[in-house]
């Protein structure tokens, strides 16, 4: 049997468009033809998860079932009452198997979960997103067959970016009329080929080529502490995981731009942020602003509401460091993820301090291109030593493993 | 007060600005307002006015510049 890894091969995207041409046919003439939409996207969901990877696609299988049951069941109880307990339940259920799938390498080093599957995370936050909404009264009425489509969403499914229910169901139920249509594939194409610069040549040579050998380098030469190569493999890593994810993430949004759905990009220049702020606004955008509203928004609203701390400025700041904290750990139960998190949270509260200083001090502080280069640069850096925190090379040169 | 004049007196307290001044600006964009401020808007929306607007209604474009929100919050007091 085949098995096909999304987006694994330029190929892949001769096999999609194959698979998509009626699709777009029915598009172009203004219909959306959702079951044939609804029978390619299993197709190609079913050639990731076969063959070898059979064991995951199970998972999957278990997995749209459990959450359809959260979802579905969540929404009929909340049209009846609305018990912040049973929110809590829901919610803690939905993310059960995510968190089995984060935990279980953790405690078991060297093993993986049962339930895992590529992807997992990414649905989690969709469904997650859901009962939260469902629970502020937004999301009304749990249909079925829609909710699956957009758990579902074949484009999107192995990682992101991270689209919401609301949005997604008003391209999903409409058709773009034909001159939008148009302009879309004419996006999709750019996006395609810009994707294939950045993951399949890019991302190849830093990921492929450079990283690994500066790696030798540094075990064999650098010694512990610091080194050229270790620096080298700092800035390599970084760029591979900018054009390797950017260049997925490019692929993923024109993916479902032809089939006529407008999925958020995840990237806007994260490299010329002039702080750090500034970065989460440009950086893996689906996912920082899913944080925002669901993590960092409600937890603020919840800490003022009951005046828990007198001032906003420790309002916001332990707002940043759990957010960031669970951003960490979302990524992975290690210590340097956990250390990535908590690096971000302390940065940002840093930062938040430095633009209410410099906003107090408007006039004496200068303020001009060779300012803003600076800000770039020093932001552009701290980005990247998170970054070789997060790559995990750090725990093989000081612990000998990943 | 009208709703109107709350909520450019809120809004003003909140950045520091006399946002009357051009109702259109972004607030976002300019470094006036972030999610902090949008969430102590919502809750003096809720003291002031007595609007319960949840943090999943608020999509930032929506609330991004003076004009936008005082029409949303004068459709939501109706």
């Amino acid at each position: 049997m085949i098995n096909l890894e999304p987006y694994g091969n330029p190929q892949y995207f001769v096999y999609l468009l194959i698979g998509l041409i009626p699709l777009m046919i029915g598009l172009y003439h203004g219909h959306r033809w959702r079951w044939y939409q609804s029978a390619v996207s299993l197709v190609f969901i079913f050639l990731m998860f076969d063959s070898q990877k059979w064991q995951q696609g199970v998972a999957l299988i278990g997995f749209v079932i459990w959450e359809w049951l959260m979802v579905g069941g969540y929404m009929a109880y909340r049209k009846k009452a609305n018990n912040r307990w049973i929110f809590y339940g829901a919610f803690l259920l939905s993310i059960v198997p995510l968190l089995f799938v984060k935990i279980t390498p953790a405690i078991n080093p060297g093993h993986t979960s049962l339930f895992g599957f590529l992807g997992i995370s990414y649905l989690t936050f969709r469904s997650v997103g859901m009962i939260m909404e469902m629970r502020d009264g937004i999301i009304k009425e749990f249909h079925p067959m829609l909710f699956l489509e957009f758990l579902l969403f074949m484009p999107t499914i192995s990682s992101g970016p991270i689209d919401r229910y609301r949005r997604w169901l008003d391209d999903y139920q409409k058709v773009p009329d034909r001159e939008k249509y148009v302009g879309m594939i004419e996006k999709a194409v750019h996006y395609i080929f810009l994707g294939f610069m950045y993951k399949f040549l890019l991302a190849y040579l830093f990921g492929t080529m450079l990283v690994p050998k500066l790696e030798t380098l540094t075990l064999r030469y650098g010694g512990t502490g610091f080194s050229w190569p270790l620096v080298g493999v700092m800035y390599a890593w970084s760029m591979y995981l900018f054009f390797d994810f950017a260049g997925y993430s490019l692929f993923a949004v024109a993916i479902s731009y032809l089939m006529g759905i407008e999925t958020p990009m995840n990237f806007n220049r994260p490299f010329q942020s002039h702080n750090l702020k500034d970065f989460w606004n440009r950086w893996h955008m689906t996912l920082s602003f899913w944080f925002r509203d669901f993590v960092f928004m409600r937890l603020v609203f919840a800490m003022m509401k009951n005046k828990i701390f007198k001032s906003r400025v420790t309002v916001s700041n332990v707002a940043y460091i759990f957010n960031m904290l669970i951003m960490g750990f979302w990524h992975g139960v290690t210590w340097y993820y956990i250390a990535y998190g908590l690096l971000h949270g302390v940065g940002l509260v840093v930062n938040d301090w430095w633009l209410r200083f410099k906003k107090k001090h408007r006039e004496s502080i200068p303020h001009n291109k060779l300012t803003e280069a600076f800000a770039i640069f020093l932001t552009f850096n701290f980005v990247c030593f998170s970054f070789l925190l997060f790559s995990g090379f750090l725990s093989k040169l000081w612990f000998g493993h990943y | 007060m009208d709703v109107k004049e709350t909520v450019i007196s809120i809004l003003n307290d909140l950045t520091g600005n006399d946002v009357s001044e051009d109702m259109d600006t972004n607030l976002f964009d300019s470094g006036l307002m972030d999610s902090m401020g949008s969430v102590q808007l919502l809750l003096e929306l809720q003291s002031q006015l007595g609007v319960n607007v949840p943090v999943s209604e608020f999509v930032r474009s929506e609330w991004d510049t003076p004009n936008k929100i005082v029409t949303k919050v004068e459709g939501l007091v109706d």
